[in-house]
């Protein structure tokens, strides 16, 4: 099977997608000339030309406003963030409009589009570029927002979302762009909503997603190692629609819980999940749930400093060993 | 009417049938059906809406209520030049656009009573009516944040071949939002089919433009390189004068044009809304007594021999009839259960025969 990075495996998606269906059309800041600011999008315009890759002023409400209003005429617009932190400036739009349209109309209206861009912190950009939106997103009836964490899942799950008739909200970490996986040739679309273990253990479920997928993975293996702790990773994939599911038979298995996140801790992802947890399988718990997140501040420029403050490989093996205590 | 000052010393009142544009070959060619049909229009908003107003008065209707009565040459202007492909938008104060473009008033005031048979099934409310299926996208409740969804509608008319205009209405207040500059210039710099219509009533809720606005509304898209052009909103045939020459460069050219039409509204920005701190009453009275729109179009009929006293009497007492039906029929309607609440939040969950995900879509 082909090895690519995530940043390959979504810029095929876009181009199976784009080649399936003509309503399908990619707009965004730099996704064109520039071939993205991340380089997602490289090749795209000479492909399908001007008509279907199209370059946006940075005006983040107008345009995504413009591609909302275009999906209500059948047009499948693919909308790049340069960064979802900017998600802010078009903010009326998404939630004004993306998420509430179909309600307010009685469900006569859709928007079948999918606003993609690079989100997290890592790069050490400061508090304005490392935004972690999903928990604001995902407060909002209507909408879905997806969480790839590797190459295979970006590439199916994106496929999906293009396919969707709701509003798609894809979530990339910058940090994963140049992560490497296994992609087959042939078509595949991945479900929203299912969830993916990642790695089967019997002591410690680690709930999770995104890039913390990478360093649950590399913490479990030095918990087994080091620790003789079973780990089993249960990767989300998507937030909304969530997998509950699948994390409810693996709290069935191990009986303790963390989850892993890159989030402000207050009001996440996280503290949705460890309330449902709670509520749904409180026999299962041996232990308190534990959550880990990024230390609460808006994001850390200083390089080195920025590293503790998202979860990483040593902050999981920590939390893990917290909650086996 | 400038709208650089609140008084209303500079309003003159001007011949009933005194526009330079009842000749205009749009207006030329109108049938004496279809003046009447014109005027049949605009007193059926005028009387939905004093209904809907006693119903809230009634307590039967919840939340705002903006009524648009001083305002109906505007919608019934600018919509009957729309054809199949042409797409409306607008923000809040809706109720006279969707009438102008064809639906059914039982459904819109059910909708503002919260009942099940609304034309939003009662989750819409005053605010958001919507009606697809006559190219009708609503209905929205921020300033302004519809103006970009309108460029969308042109963005999809254009990318899609089709051979429409998507007509884009807002107040004055909007003309001031960032969202509707972004907008122009979309529109301007990718050449799109769309026609923004500033409804000018002088007030942005209760902040007169003059305390509000730096310089002139429709001269702004001058900056983004596009036509403009100001009218009187209470002469129908001057709206339809101007909006048939943008729609036209629209369809044809596909280029963006901003208009101004001069109107002006009787009642509150709101229900909620006192109106005696803003404004005088004289300055309401002056208007309604020289520019009511209804009026105007009613004498200059009745001068052209197309209406007669007769004919006027009975499409009012046909106006007030259906309006009181809509009424009953609102309040014979049921209201939505509790169990409606969660439906219509994603296409996925009302279609399940489609259903492509397998999580839960958080229906908690």
């Amino acid at each position: 099977m082909p090895v690519i990075t995530y940043r390959e495996a979504i810029r095929h998606a876009l181009a199976e997608e784009l080649e399936r269906d003509a309503n399908v059309v990619v707009l965004g800041e730099e996704v064109g000339q520039f071939h993205g600011a991340y380089k997602v999008t490289e090749g795209l315009l000479a492909k399908f030309g001007p008509q279907r890759i199209v370059d946006t002023p940075i005006s983040e409400a107008g345009f995504i406003g413009m591609g909302i209003g275009a999906s209500m005429l059948g047009v499948r617009p693919v909308m790049e963030l340069m960064f979802w932190s900017f998600y802010s400036v078009a903010f009326d739009q998404i939630l004004n409009n993306a998420a509430n349209v179909r309600y307010m109309s009685g469900g006569q209206i859709s928007c079948p589009i999918v606003i993609r861009g690079p989100a997290n912190g890592g790069t050490n950009v400061g508090a304005t570029h490392s935004h972690t939106p999903e928990n604001i997103l995902a407060n909002h009836p209507g909408v879905k927002v997806v969480v790839p964490a590797t190459a295979y899942d970006a590439k199916g799950l994106l496929k999906a979302s293009i396919r969707d008739n709701d509003p798609v909200f894809f979530l990339e970490n910058t940090m994963l762009y140049g992560e490497k996986g296994e992609v087959p040739t042939e078509e595949y679309v991945l479900p929203l909503g299912k969830a993916d273990v990642k790695r089967e253990g019997t002591d410690l479920t680690i709930v999770t997603y995104g890039r913390s997928v990478l360093h649950s993975l590399a913490a479990a293996a030095v918990l087994e190692k080091e620790h003789e702790i079973s780990t089993e990773i249960v990767d989300l994939r998507s937030i909304r629609p969530l997998d509950l599911d699948t994390v409810l038979a693996s709290v069935a298995k191990t009986h303790r819980v963390l989850v892993v996140e890159e989030q402000k801790p207050f009001c996440s992802v996280g503290s949705q999940l460890a309330y449902m947890i709670q509520r749904e399988a409180f026999d299962e718990l041996d232990a308190p749930i534990h959550k880990l997140a990024t230390i609460d501040a808006p994001a850390i420029y200083s390089p080195p400093v920025e590293v503790e403050q998202l979860p990483n490989p040593q902050r999981v093996i920590k939390a893990a060993l917290q909650a086996m205590a | 009417m400038s709208k650089k000052t609140s008084a209303n010393t500079e309003k003159t009142p001007e011949p009933a049938h005194g526009s330079p544009h009842r000749n205009a070959a749009i207006n030329a060619r109108l049938t004496a059906d279809e003046k009447i049909a014109l005027h049949r229009k605009m007193v059926r908003i005028r009387r939905f809406e004093e209904r809907s107003l006693r119903a809230y008065q009634g307590k039967k209707i919840g939340g705002f209520l903006h009524l648009y009565i001083g305002q109906e040459a505007v919608a019934v202007g600018c919509c009957s030049l729309m054809s199949a492909n042409d797409h409306v938008i607008t923000a809040y104060r809706d109720h006279g656009h969707a009438l102008a473009v064809g639906m059914d008033p039982k459904p819109l005031m059910a909708e503002l009573y919260g009942k099940a048979t609304g034309c939003s099934k009662g989750k819409g409310g005053s605010m958001h009516y919507f009606d697809p299926s006559r190219n009708f996208w609503g209905g929205h409740g921020i300033v302004g944040g519809q103006i970009p969804l309108g460029v969308g509608l042109a963005y999809g008319i254009k990318y899609k071949g089709l051979k429409g205009a998507a007509m884009a209405f807002m107040g004055d207040g909007a003309v001031n939002q960032g969202a509707v500059h972004e907008a122009y210039n979309l529109a301007s710099l990718w050449n799109l089919p769309v026609v923004f219509v500033i409804e000018n009533n002088g007030y942005s809720m209760g902040t007169s433009q003059a305390r509000s606005s730096a310089g002139e509304l429709a001269q702004r898209a001058a900056g983004y390189d596009m036509e403009w052009g100001q009218c009187q909103g209470h002469d129908i045939y001057e709206v339809r004068a101007m909006m048939d020459k943008f729609l036209t460069l629209a369809r044809e050219k596909s280029r963006p044009s901003t208009v101004e039409i001069d109107t002006y509204r009787y009642r509150g920005h709101s229900v909620a809304d006192p109106d005696n701190t803003y404004r005088s009453k004289a300055e309401i009275e002056e208007y309604r007594r020289t520019k009511d729109p209804i009026q105007l179009f009613q004498n200059q009929l009745l001068s052209e021999g197309v209406l007669t006293e007769a004919l006027i009497e009975q499409i009012d007492t046909e106006a007030r009839a259906e309006a009181e039906n809509a009424a009953e029929f609102a309040e014979a309607s049921p209201f939505p259960t509790v169990d409606d609440i969660q439906q219509d939040v994603y296409w996925e969950a009302d279609n399940p025969s489609e259903r492509k995900s397998q999580g839960r879509l958080f229906f908690d």
